[in-house]
């Protein structure tokens, strides 16, 4: 397998963006990343997308923005796995390049959430449908019964919890790109109406839209086109059980800790070596979760490490979504997982401004679906 | 719902069948075609026993358009005598009464009413014991 690196990403603003069409979102993140990685052009392209179909009433999503995006009749495949879908189609097209198949391959995802559907519906078919779904069952819900488990198990306070978006607020109000420029305060977040108990408002992502991209090549290709390329070092992924009750734990997110057993032993590295992390923090209790499961942070320690600022972009242990995360940047849930990878690049490269991490040298993304029934992880370093 | 993928699941619905692997001995709600832990495809079908113990719960707030009428509600996992877990409402009890390890029994509650069809869905919803 060759070398892969990442030579050039773009995205859209996250948000209610009224005005454009999913096909516009995508099309706009993708010449952004074709302009900065500045290559005349690809040779195919994968699309993160989770349920365009329920969204706006349009599948077929890889013929639809290679039309668009004026590359047919290049390959182009739509990839799903729920919330991880971007994520997914990074690591397909990792392959694509790592096998000598082509040359220079888009990764992009796109989400159109605001067109009017029944969000809550239509995210709910990433969990089980005949038997959480059917019962009433919602995606803050099911999240809130791990954070009930959590507190149960590990005395996890509904403070700590709060911790989470104050801090992703505090990262996001420093990207251009977030749908929420705000800080928020704990007490805002422990008054904030409740959604599923324990979770209120603001421990959730919000419902957006737009788009993400990043165009891969191999390393002795990216040569040719960039002094500073970003190379993939892992590209992992695991699944577990569709429904959340199936689980012997109901605490541990298997999928990610199974992904990022792999993704250490395919890089050489240990956790301890990370300098960043964007992880999926869908909702305030997923990031304290995920944080122990890749290894941050000792089972149960992941809520007093959020409370203590172990995950704080200034005086952190190991800054943990520097982008403002799903939280503050916004999770239009195709796009997430490229989106999580260009703010890697942009940390990696020394792009990432007021959100900088001093000397970071190596990244990771966790992106998951469903309740954590699919997870991926990418670890990047800069050359 | 659509009618057809209503009936295929009645048994599981009404009256908690569940399938038992004939080689290890796993319980699987809903029944599967080969048993994930030791890959034998050869099961026994069996009728849960419906009591079980409140693994952890939540009250849902914002529910999906289907189900906004009926919020708030609660929904918890219940780990069942046989050592199935399922995911089910908890009914007539005050929401602040619900504890984690709280004995509950599955009973048969009407769940939903079909969108289009009005066709009404049935199925199980905890309660204290």
């Amino acid at each position: 397998m060759k070398d892969v690196a990442v030579i050039g990403v773009g995205m859209t603003k996250f948000g209610e963006l009224w005005t454009k069409s999913i096909k516009d979102i995508f099309v706009e993140a993708a010449l952004k990343a074709i302009e900065d990685a500045k290559v005349d052009h690809i040779d195919s392209m994968y699309v993160g997308c989770m349920s365009s179909g329920l969204f706006v009433g349009q599948e077929h999503l890889g013929a639809v923005m290679a039309d668009y995006l004026g590359v047919s009749p290049i390959p182009s495949t739509r990839v799903e796995s729920a919330c991880a879908s971007g994520g997914m189609a990074f690591r397909q097209a990792y392959f694509e390049v790592a096998s000598g198949n082509s040359e220079i391959v888009l990764a992009g995802g796109v989400e159109k959430m605001t067109d009017g559907a029944d969000v809550t519906e239509a995210l709910a078919t990433a969990a089980d449908q005949d038997y959480e779904v059917y019962q009433g069952v919602t995606f803050p819900g099911l999240y809130a019964m791990i954070a009930n488990a959590h507190m149960h198990q590990y005395k996890t306070t509904r403070k700590q919890m709060a911790a989470v978006p104050v801090k992703n607020h505090k990262n996001g109000f420093n990207n251009p790109n977030a749908q929420f420029r705000s800080e928020i305060s704990i007490d805002k977040v422990l008054s904030s109406t409740l959604v599923a108990d324990p979770l209120r408002l603001l421990d959730c992502s919000p419902v957006s839209d737009g788009g993400a991209a990043v165009i891969l090549c191999s390393l002795d290709v990216a040569k040719k086109f960039t002094k500073h390329p970003v190379i993939i070092k892992a590209s992992t992924q695991a699944s577990d059980t569709i429904a959340l009750h199936s689980r012997k734990s109901l605490t541990t997110l298997n999928s990610v800790s199974k992904a990022a057993e792999k993704a250490y032993k395919m890089a050489g590295i240990t956790p301890k070596q990370i300098d960043f992390a964007e992880v999926h923090d869908c909702f305030s209790i997923a990031e304290i979760v995920v944080s122990e499961d890749l290894g941050f942070f000792e089972k149960g320690g992941g809520g007093p490490a959020a409370e203590n600022g172990l995950t704080a972009l200034e005086g952190g242990q190991i800054p943990i979504n520097t982008s403002g995360g799903l939280k503050s940047k916004g999770h239009p849930v195709g796009a997430t997982g490229i989106a999580q990878v260009i703010e890697c690049y942009e940390q990696l490269t020394g792009q990432a401004g007021k959100r900088q991490v001093k000397n970071a040298k190596i990244g990771m993304t966790q992106n998951m679906g469903g309740s954590g029934a699919s997870c991926v992880i990418n670890i990047l370093e800069a050359l | 719902m659509i009618s057809p993928k209503y009936f295929r699941e009645i048994p599981q619905r009404y009256r908690l069948e569940a399938g038992k692997c004939k080689k290890c001995g796993q319980v699987y709600f809903p029944p599967r075609l080969i048993c994930p832990e030791c890959k034998a495809q050869e099961f026994e079908n069996i009728r849960l026993n419906p009591e079980g113990k409140l693994l952890t719960y939540t009250i849902i707030r914002v529910g999906s358009d289907i189900f906004s009428l009926q919020t708030p509600f609660a929904v918890g996992i219940i780990e069942l005598k046989d050592g199935v877990r399922v995911t089910a409402q908890i009914a007539d009890v005050e929401l602040d009464r619900i504890k984690i390890g709280m004995s509950l029994k599955l009973v048969f509650r009407k769940i939903q009413d079909e969108g289009a069809s009005g066709l009404h869905c049935y199925g199980y919803k905890a309660i204290v014991i």
